[in-house]
């Protein structure tokens, strides 16, 4: 209800250039860019909760520099066309100060080109492959760096040196096996199997007798969506679970958890910036008031997407107050000067270089449809998109570079 | 040795999903000539009653093979009266009609339920096969597979009901004429290719995500199958579902899933173009 | 009487749109602008259907096929070349060269019907299955990663002939769309009249009658089904103008659409298929606001009540109750 309110007081939207202090109460505008139908919307609900949630606390704290915030979210319905569309229209109609956008690698490139053409600043709060370098843009979220980097040696001490990895066929899936197979070489182990599963494949029965054949002491699943939760299940239905364990890369970012049962889920291991039962007192804190605000439409957070769309908008708050304006080279600048947030996943703190963030990391076990933390590793930086991008030195770059990882 | 046993049962596997998810959408063309191409939506609506039987409280097995035909069954009798008795004889028309009718159940749905279901877990436990392990319920799938065509075909072949049935397909105006009330045979035809749809949805539930839009991954793979197969309607999909089904898994296995999959519809084209009534207008001709 | 009437519609249309090209810019603000250059290029779509389809009676479950082509063969032609106004010829090319193939293999195979319908999906999910599988970066033709999923966002638009650092803007872009659409509307037109086009209706008619009379029935279907491809290239490469190419150019949901606008602006016309692909695109976007009702549900059940209410689709019914009235 509060959000219609404020779309509706964000009707007048005053062009940027125009912030006289007569203008003083005028909303900032807020877009948000979220899948909230269609086969992502399991990872778009919670990101989309968790926007709103943050900017109605900003809000309840009287707003920014003397302004309150409106956001109007779009629903791109798990359609890359219409995430272009809705990123020109919040550019060019809603002159929007910021948008928070994009929930896989493939919508984050779709609309990073967009804003950057249109001069309006860009979040992308998920965790992802890594190798953004664009002054325009803020990557909130984890790398391979940060999670793959732990998660592949904490397996791999536990389990074996075999590693069969499975990945959705698309940049996250491809880059992401990459690193997969470079931490399991540097840490003495062997990559006996890697295939690539489009987003729509149901049917992974074939795979799974490759996999016997192959016989790894460890699959590692880099699978994304609801068509790939099949492959959970048919993995337990074949007798797998117990045989040979998983690790993910992307389970919990979502509501996977929740949907596989225990006998299907339990015992596999993911790591991500960000777990809804991390046992500190911020976290608990933000929890007791994320759920008396949403009462019992309160959706499970799982792993880190929905949180870091919470902790980027607190970023980008951070920039305005300091900059004191929300002219765009004036919040870059600020949000460069090292802006950080303490929040629920624990202290994040922007890279002035790289526009990504330096976290606390976690790794958890799923245990009866929800996840059991068992190592955290405080303070990781970036450092895979830190040896390849320097926005320092070249302010003007907008790429994605793919980190050349021998294979 | 079990190696070439575990991918036989594989292929086997692949070849029975293809043909059971298609076998109601060849009843319904093989008897009306009417395109369904809500076929995916019957399939995903089996699925979804099964799931909200279980939920229910409902046996596993009752909500599977009985609830879930019995439902997509009614629906079908509905949708026939409805759209479909309104445009026999016009193929485009009723392809559209269909077409439409399935975003809107897509739509419905997803209304109702939103987009993901928890599911449920395949049943059967698992079965060695040497050095293999595969899913008991993957060798049910297949026998599910033969008994329900065995079914079919007897019925078609040995009961009265069938002998009628089976008249109105091979000349309407004839059985017409000779007193057959054809309206009521083909309103029967579609509710049962629904209900058939409605199993294969509820029984292929376990192995695959059960979401609104599972039926957009079925259909031309199921249209591709059926018209194939040509004009006989049992022999015609059998046929063209062994082929096809382990082209596709042969092809996954030897390289990728896309692979497999673009072998699959390069062999099917490949087949038109020879045989440009579908196999069965060249071989099984007698056939049913 | 009949030529007359031709060329009147013909330069009524092209009025229309030049009015339109220097009126909307004026009024409409970008982002309007962006969406009415994509409702543009989805009616050239919609035009080569309804030519196949309509005229041609070859009733084309891939047409979104030679659209896709036209989308990547424009974006990886642009890329490469640098001047993006080379890559035109060249999304013109193969989506062309790909309908002359394909027509080759069905009406040389006397392949017809329903069969017909199936190899022509069939090809369009091979394409899809194809691209969509390309995210590798080993899948790249020259200076363009064909991108799997994710297409190729980073499409370049068009620049002002023979000065590549200029792009044009959308505005220009707009305008572009606006005079391929009244173009192929006129060149239809032409199609229709000549010798060629009287004999593809005449197959349409009655195939075996045509070919007693001595036509090849086949050259002649290979012919507007050539046509057609081409101008679905076309479509495609205006809609890579001001969105961006991806995967879901060839999928099945596109083919549906394309099949739906000509039906229900009315088999056999021309201007009844672009004013469906408009009505139905703006019907799908408003369906999009709607807070609790599914797009999908209003889109279907507007169908089927279309299918069933006006089987010969808007043109020919309105076109019938106006001259209902006339007569006395």
């Amino acid at each position: 209800m509060h959000r219609r309110t404020l779309l509706a007081a964000g009707g007048l939207a005053a062009p940027l250039v125009m912030q006289h202090a007569a203008l003083g109460a005028d909303p900032i505008k807020v877009v948000g860019i979220h899948d909230a139908s269609g086969g992502l919307d399991i990872y778009g609900k919670p990101m989309i909760a968790c926007l709103d949630f943050a900017v109605e606390e900003i809000n309840a704290a009287g707003g920014l520099i003397g302004r309150p915030l409106a956001v109007t979210n779009y629903d791109p319905q798990s359609n890359i066309q219409l995430y272009t569309q809705f990123a020109t229209q919040a550019a060019t109609k809603d002159k929007a100060a910021v948008v928070h956008a994009g929930i896989t690698s493939a919508s984050r490139e779709a609309i990073r080109p967009v804003l950057k053409r249109y001069n309006t600043l860009y979040f992308y709060n998920t965790q992802y492959e890594g190798g953004v370098c664009d002054r325009n843009a803020f990557c909130t979220g984890s790398t391979p760096a940060q999670n793959v980097s732990r998660l592949v040696p904490h397996v791999m001490k536990k389990w074996g040196k075999k590693v069969y990895i499975l990945a959705a066929d698309y940049n996250y899936g491809q880059i992401t096996s990459k690193w997969v197979t470079k931490f399991t070489r540097e840490n003495g182990g062997e990559v006996v199997g890697l295939d690539f599963f489009p987003l729509d494949v149901t049917n992974f029965g074939p795979a799974i007798q490759k996999i016997q054949a192959a016989k790894p002491d460890i699959v590692m699943s880099v699978l994304v969506g609801g068509a790939h939760i099949s492959f959970y299940r048919q993995w337990a239905a074949a007798g797998m679970k117990s045989r040979i364990p998983m690790v993910s890369t992307t389970l919990g970012g979502g509501n996977e958890s929740l949907v596989l049962s225990p006998e299907e889920g339990d015992g596999i291991i993911c790591a991500f910036s960000y777990f809804q039962e991390v046992d500190t007192p911020a976290n608990k804190a933000f929890l007791a008031k994320f759920k008396a605000k949403l009462g019992a439409s309160t959706p499970y957070l799982g792993g880190e997407l929905a949180m870091r769309s919470y902790v980027g908008v607190n970023l980008w708050a951070e920039g305005v107050r300091r900059a004191k304006s929300i002219d765009r080279m004036k919040v870059i600048e600020a949000l460069e000067s090292g802006v950080s947030f303490a929040g629920p996943p624990g202290l994040t703190t922007l890279d002035p270089k790289t526009h990504h963030t330096t976290v606390d990391v976690f790794i958890a076990e799923v245990k009866n449809k929800g996840f059991q933390v068992l190592e955290t590793f405080p303070q990781s930086p970036p450092s895979d998109t830190q040896s390849v991008c320097d926005l320092q030195k070249e302010p003007n770059a907008s790429k994605q570079v793919v980190v050349d990882i021998k294979t | 040795m079990d190696a070439i046993l575990a991918t036989g049962i594989q292929a086997l596997t692949g070849i029975a999903s293809l043909l059971l998810v298609s076998l109601g959408l060849a009843i319904v063309f093989g008897m009306m000539r009417v395109i369904n191409l809500a076929h995916g939506e019957f399939l995903m609506l089996g699925a979804y009653s099964a799931i909200l039987a279980v939920e229910a409280g409902v046996n596993l097995w009752v909500a599977m093979l009985v609830v879930a035909p019995v439902c997509v069954g009614l629906l079908g009798a509905v949708v026939e009266r409805l759209v479909i008795r309104r445009l026999y004889g016009r193929m485009v028309d009723t392809m559209l009609a269909t077409w439409g009718l399935s975003l809107a159940l897509i739509g419905a749905v997803t209304m109702a339920f939103g987009n993901s279901v928890a599911g449920f877990s395949a049943p059967l436990g698992s079965v060695q096969i040497g050095a293999y392990s595969t899913s008991g319920y993957g060798l049910f799938l297949i026998g599910a597979t033969v008994v329900l065509l065995l079914a079919v075909w007897m019925v078609l072949r040995f009961t009265p009901v069938g002998l009628i049935a089976r008249g109105t397909m091979q000349n309407a105006g004839m059985a017409a004429a000779l007193g057959v009330p054809t309206e009521r045979v083909y309103a029967l035809s579609f509710a049962a290719g629904a209900a058939v749809s409605g199993l294969a949805g509820a029984l292929m539930a376990p192995f695959s995500g059960v979401v609104p839009t599972m039926g957009t991954a079925y259909i031309a793979k199921c249209f591709i199958t059926v018209i194939t197969g040509g004009a006989a309607m049992l022999a015609g999909t059998a046929t063209a579902a062994g082929l096809l089904g382990s082209v596709n898994t042969i092809g996954t296995f030897a390289f990728t899933p896309v692979l497999g999959e673009v072998l699959m519809l390069g062999v099917a084209i490949v087949l038109l173009r020879l045989l440009p009534q579908g196999i069965t207008g060249r071989f099984f001709r007698r056939a049913l | 009487m009949e030529r007359r009437r031709a060329a009147f519609q013909s330069g009524l249309a092209v009025f229309a749109a030049a009015v339109a090209a220097w009126w909307l810019p004026q009024v409409l603000e970008l982002f309007s602008i962006i969406n009415a250059t994509v409702y543009t290029a989805m009616a050239v779509l919609a035009l080569s259907l309804a030519l196949v389809w309509g005229f041609g009676g070859i009733l084309c479950f891939g047409q979104a096929a030679f659209f896709g082509l036209g989308g990547y063969a424009y974006a990886v032609g642009a890329l490469n070349v640098g001047d993006t106004t080379w890559a035109i010829p060249i999304a013109l090319l193969v989506p062309t060269l790909a309908a002359a193939a394909l027509g080759y293999v069905m009406f040389y195979g006397r392949i017809s019907d329903v069969y017909m319908g199936v190899i022509t999906l069939t090809v369009t999910l091979i394409l899809f299955n194809f691209i969509n599988s390309t995210a590798g970066e080993e899948w790249r033709i020259g200076a363009a990663p064909l991108g799997g999923f994710n297409g190729i966002p980073a499409t370049p638009p068009l620049n002002v002939p023979g000065d590549p650092g200029t792009p044009l803007t959308p505005e220009q872009i707009f305008v572009v769309a606006l005079a391929c659409l009244a173009g192929c509307y006129v060149l239809c037109k032409l199609i229709l009249r000549s010798h060629f086009g009287r004999v593809v209706v005449a197959i349409r008619e009655n195939e075996l009658r045509a070919s007693l009379l001595g036509y090849d029935v086949r050259l002649y279907k290979l012919g507007i089904f050539t046509i057609g491809g081409a101008m679905a290239g076309l479509a495609g490469m205006l809609f890579a103008n001001c969105v961006f190419v991806s995967p879901t150019m060839f999928s099945l949901a596109y083919s549906g659409q394309i099949i739906i606008w000509v039906m229900i602006g009315g088999v056999g016309t021309l201007f009844g298929p672009v004013v469906g692909a408009m009505l139905l695109q703006a019907l799908t976007a408003w369906a999009g606001t709607l807070p609790d009702i599914n797009p999908n549900l209003i889109l279907g059940l507007v169908l089927v009540v279309a299918v069933l209410a006006i089987p010969r689709g808007l043109q020919p019914t309105l076109a019938g109750l106006l001259r209902r009235r006339e007569a006395p």
